[in-house]
């Protein structure tokens, strides 16, 4: 338990989610016979009740760092204002949190009551700052502190997707609050900024199956680097010899090392029952499009812009709160198509959706989702497709922005 | 009340009376349904044999059964197992779960033994008792074409069940086995053939709109998982689709499990299948997985002969039938497969024990000399009278007891216990014996959910193997499919549980009524005992090396590691360090404790 401990403290700190010193330095707990934690720390006192009142055996704490604190702050006190419920729309949280319960402070009880029903809990800033400030993310495991890990991380993302939907969205409407300019303002100078030059990948072809490998490797790591994909999300695939090499369901792509699966295309075997949930599409994708390479990231602002949805056709919509699965426009963010489609293989799978909108352009967006891109040969049309969509979404978003609050 | 009907019917087959128990929601809300039900009535005859005329067999429903709550149809069969003496309980699906439920019963209990061969038949209210002589003796399949069950379900056992074969199954609708325990053999004597059920009457859910969202949670969930509904998951290819990824592992029990690799395995996966057989879907009322294959080979197909085909074997059985005793023959499989469907016998302790007969004797098997003996073992013929008493009985029969792959008595199933450690703890510690479904810690170590634990590691797994021991009990007792669950989890069932009967509670309420499940088994396996001697693995695989290969080193269990795990798990449980319950432990969950 020690080392997964630490390493899940690094990889918040990598993820540019905590601080390697002061109050966002992240907290994780490991329990098997014994309880272990990766610091000492005063909260330890709560969280240990918290560990004793649930049949878990992690638990990570996070104060996180900017932006992250100031949009999980308002959307706390905005929940707390009404239902005690956060509820984003984007897709991960939808599929695999549906809400973020939200209470007023950081005490034993009310943290075990909420997470006897949740995957986590979002403690709200403190309206008298003590000992401790918000706002706090506190996730729980069964298996592995890896999924507190992954659920801090999915609800910093759906916070900051959500902050900026919903903003851009009342600025249409004309009902967005003074507080929520005031955290836009705060927020601002801490978003990343316009992406950096693409690096430089491995150059294709491929000699061997080694060094397609590394090559997959290559890719997820630095699009993880460049800050499109949360470690946790995305996938990778590319084509050789007639397998398709993928990444595992559930893998980090900053860690893919071991965790690519060759997949057969003839079908041959059924290796492919721990490749990513998108395999089908990206096998479609590939037969298609003839290109060898898929990248799939979380951009923000794709998946920001991906939502974004004039007022008066939404209001006149009969799709309007099935916009994830069927949403009847042709939408473009640039010329980069917009798709609706669930993960995976359902009815309303984007299996459905995205291999079709990839064969007329080399990138499209899945709604709340995220990015798809590809190349012909090699990650790197793939990789640069990906950083000028997102910027392009940023700027788009942004400039949106600036207009709407332009008197 | 909501999600129970209120009604628990009694039947004396000795008497041929019958019974209703009208259990208060007190008892509903503690025991759930299912496992948990069949627990509680077990617990009062825990002490007698599996053969004594008082002891009972049950067959629960769940809270959950005949509503739109996905994949909650099945049943839950609980007895005393003539495999193991321990708590022999088994999940079954089929029509059989939504059929009783909307008779009106939670579920029934039996007890007493007829004299003479009987079926029962449940019609709604109406239950009657048909003399059963003049079918006594017919196998599953020919049952089934006799009572032509239409929408009913009919459950039944076999020649083995008839024949005294410790590992016989209860077959449901043809294709659904009660398999492991040796349940088959404890209806058999009580000498009930068969159990035909129809219900009519509907299920009432206190909250309709929130089961609906409940439901659409769970189907999104189970979208997003590549072994449920990915392109070469379950719903595709059947379990068959593990075959290639224990191959890939180096995890698939070959020759009795003194190596993990089989080189044909290849050209044995469930492609192969699909090319010969061309399997169709099929599956339990209420399940949009389907995971279920019927096929038929394509040169009886071609030849105009088409029915809707034979059950193709599961992975267990793809994998022991081949790898397990070296055979590389797929027709001979679904034929091996077919039969002990037919006789009502458990194939992974039927593979298992030829594995052991094979290693003792040194001897493969043909085509004939395999179907041979699976008839004589049916049958109750030649030397399938000690074939009949599963791996540990043949094996100690024949002075070998050290060459039966089995835990508690029970035969393990096709993931080798090297190449995962959380199974080995799972296995060894399983209050029904060498049971991979108890913990089913293969979801983490092998798909990678929720998230990959290190497989080669015993690092936490003793609360791992706990917590999920609790949660499968839920399972079982929500009479939910495990498979759902390498994908969605308790938290999007409590929603569904809440929907449909109006009782609020929590992932973490239901995980503590599993825990007092799990230990209510502890109490009776200790009741008849069983204690840390018998929660262990065959010496084998402390001292012999798996295959490694394909970048993948199976070196043989450290035994000190894996018994400081076993102890931590004893810690985390609450039992003694010999693996006992503990008095304050008992009641603290509530349970009955009597002198161990």
């Amino acid at each position: 338990m020690e080392d997964l401990v630490n390493k899940y403290e690094r990889k918040l700190i990598k993820a540019g989610l905590g601080d390697p010193h002061g109050p966002s330095r992240p907290l994780v707990g490991g329990l098997d016979a014994t309880l272990v934690w990766n610091r000492k720390a005063a909260e330890t006192k709560v969280l240990e009740k918290v560990f004793q009142g649930l049949d878990i055996n992690s638990l990570v704490f996070l104060r996180p760092k900017k932006p992250y604190d100031n949009l999980l702050g308002f959307l706390a006190e905005t929940a707390l204002d009404s239902n005690g419920l956060i509820r984003p729309k984007d897709c991960e949280t939808r599929t695999f949190l549906h809400d973020l319960p939200v209470i007023e402070s950081f005490r034993a009880d009310p943290i075990i009551q909420a997470l006897k029903k949740r995957k986590c809990v979002v403690i709200a800033p403190e309206k008298h700052p003590g000992v401790y400030a918000g706002p706090t993310v506190i996730a729980q495991g069964t298996v592995s502190p890896e999924q507190g890990f992954v659920t801090v991380s999915s609800v910093c993302f759906a916070g900051f997707v959500k902050f900026f939907t919903d903003f851009l969205a009342d600025l249409q409407t004309g009902t967005a609050r003074a507080l929520a300019h005031e955290v836009f303002d705060a927020v601002l100078p801490f978003l990343t900024p316009l992406q950096k030059p693409a690096p430089r990948f491995m150059a294709s072809p491929f000699g061997d199956e080694e060094a397609v490998y590394s090559a997959v490797i290559e890719a997820g790591r630095k699009t993880v680097e460049y800050e499109l994909v949360d470690s946790y999300f995305g996938n990778v695939s590319y084509l050789w010899n007639n397998t398709l090499y993928i990444s595992q369901t559930g893998s980090s792509l900053d860690e893919l090392a071991g965790c690519i699966d060759p997949v057969p295309m003839d079908h041959s075997t059924s290796a492919g029952i721990t490749a990513s949930s998108e395999l089908s599409a990206h096998m479609e994708t590939i037969l298609r499009t003839k290109s060898r390479a898929i990248l799939h990231g979380h951009p923000k602002f794709c998946v920001i812009l991906s939502m974004d949805c004039d007022p008066v056709e939404r209001a006149a919509c009969a799709f309007k709160d099935q916009c994830h699965i069927l949403c009847p426009k042709k939408r473009f963010a640039g010329k980069t198509p917009i798709v609706p489609g669930e993960v995976g293989t359902g009815p309303t799978g984007l299996c459905h959706t995205l291999p079709q909108a990839l064969s007329r352009s080399d990138s499209a967006i899945v709604y709340g989702h995220g990015l798809f891109t590809l190349g012909k040969e090699n990650f790197s049309q793939a990789f640069h497709t990906m950083l000028e969509v997102e910027n392009y979404c940023r700027n788009t978003y942004l400039e949106k922005i600036e207009q709407l609050r332009t008197p | 009340m909501y999600g129970w009907t209120g009604k628990i019917l009694i039947i004396d087959v000795a008497k041929k009376s019958v019974e209703v128990d009208t259990p208060d929601i007190d008892f509903y809300q503690r025991h759930v349904g299912g496992k948990g039900f069949g627990g509680k009535y077990l617990r009062n005859c825990a002490h007698l044999p599996w053969d004594h005329p008082d002891m009972m067999i049950s067959i629960f429903t769940g809270p959950l059964t005949g509503t739109i709550s996905p994949t909650s149809g099945r049943a839950h069969i609980v007895s005393k197992s003539p495999l193991t003496g321990l708590v022999g309980d088994s999940s079954v699906g089929g029509k059989l779960g939504t059929r009783l439920k909307r008779a009106g019963w939670d579920g029934l209990v039996i007890k007493g033994q007829s004299q003479t061969p009987l079926g029962i038949e449940i019609k709604d209210h109406h239950i009657e008792f048909v003399d059963a002589a003049g079918v006594w003796g017919l196998d599953t399949h020919a049952l089934h074409r006799r009572l032509h069950p239409k929408n009913g379900s009919l459950a039944s056992i076999g020649p083995a069940g008839e024949n005294g074969v410790r590992f016989a199954s209860i077959v449901v609708d043809q294709h659904f086995t009660a398999g492991r325990s040796g349940l088959g053999l404890v209806l058999g004597q009580k000498k009930i053939k068969y159990i035909l059920v129809n219900g009519t009457g509907s299920c009432r859910v206190k909250n309709p709109e929130r089961l609906k969202q409940a439901r659409q949670d769970i189907l999104r969930l189970t979208a997003a998982s590549p072994a449920l509904m990915g392109q070469f998951g379950f719903t595709n290819l059947g379990t068959g689709a593990v075959y290639d990824l224990m191959d890939n592992r180096r995890m698939m029990p070959t020759d009795n499990f003194q190596r993990t690799w089989f080189e044909p395995a290849s050209k044995l996966n469930a492609a192969a299948y699909a090319r010969e057989f061309s399997p169709k879907k099929h599956g339990c009322l209420g399940c949009h997985i389907q995971c279920k294959r019927l096929g038929q080979k394509l040169s009886q197909k071609m030849a105009g002969k088409n029915d809707q085909g034979v059950s193709m074997p599961e992975f267990e059985t793809m994998s022991h039938f081949t790898a397990l005793i070296g055979c590389t023959d797929t027709d001979l499989v679904v034929t091996a497969n077919e039969k002990c469907n037919r006789f009502g016998m458990d194939t992974i302790s039927f593979a298992s024990t030829l594995a052991c007969r094979r290693e003792i004797k040194g001897q493969d098997y043909t085509r004939e000399s395999l179907l041979a003996l699976l008839d004589d073992t049916a049958l109750g013929r030649n030397q399938g009278k000690d074939l009949a008493l599963g791996a540990a009985g043949y094996a100690k029969k024949m002075g070998a007891p050290e060459k039966a792959m089995a835990v508690k008595g029970m035969e393990l199933p096709a993931y080798d216990p090297r190449g995962a450690y959380g199974m080995a703890l799972g296995y060894a510690l399983s209050t029904r014996g060498g049971c991979h479904l108890r913990a089913y810690p293969i979801s983490h170590e092998i798909f990678r959910k929720p998230v990959a634990t290190d497989r080669f590691s015993f690092s936490g797994k003793a609360r791992i193997i706990k917590i999920a021991e609790d949660m499968n009990a839920v399972v079982d007792s929500l009479t939910a499919c495990k498979f759902t669950f390498f994908a969605a989890g308790l938290e999007e069932y409590a929603a569904a549980y809440e929907a449909v009967t109006g009782i609020e509670t929590s992932a973490h309420d239901l995980m503590k009524k599993g825990e007092r499940i799990t230990y209510n088994e502890r109490i009776i396996n200790a009741l008849n005992q069983f204690d840390a001697r018998d929660d262990d693995l065959p010496q084998r695989f402390f001292t012999e090396n798996g295959t490694s290969g394909n970048a993948v080193s199976v070196p043989p269990i450290d035994r000190d590691a894996f018994l400081e795990a076993r102890k931590k798990y004893y810690e985390i449980r609450g039992l003694t360090v010999d693996g006992l319950p503990r008095a304050e432990k008992a009641e603290e969950l509530g349970l009955l404790w009597k002198t161990l």
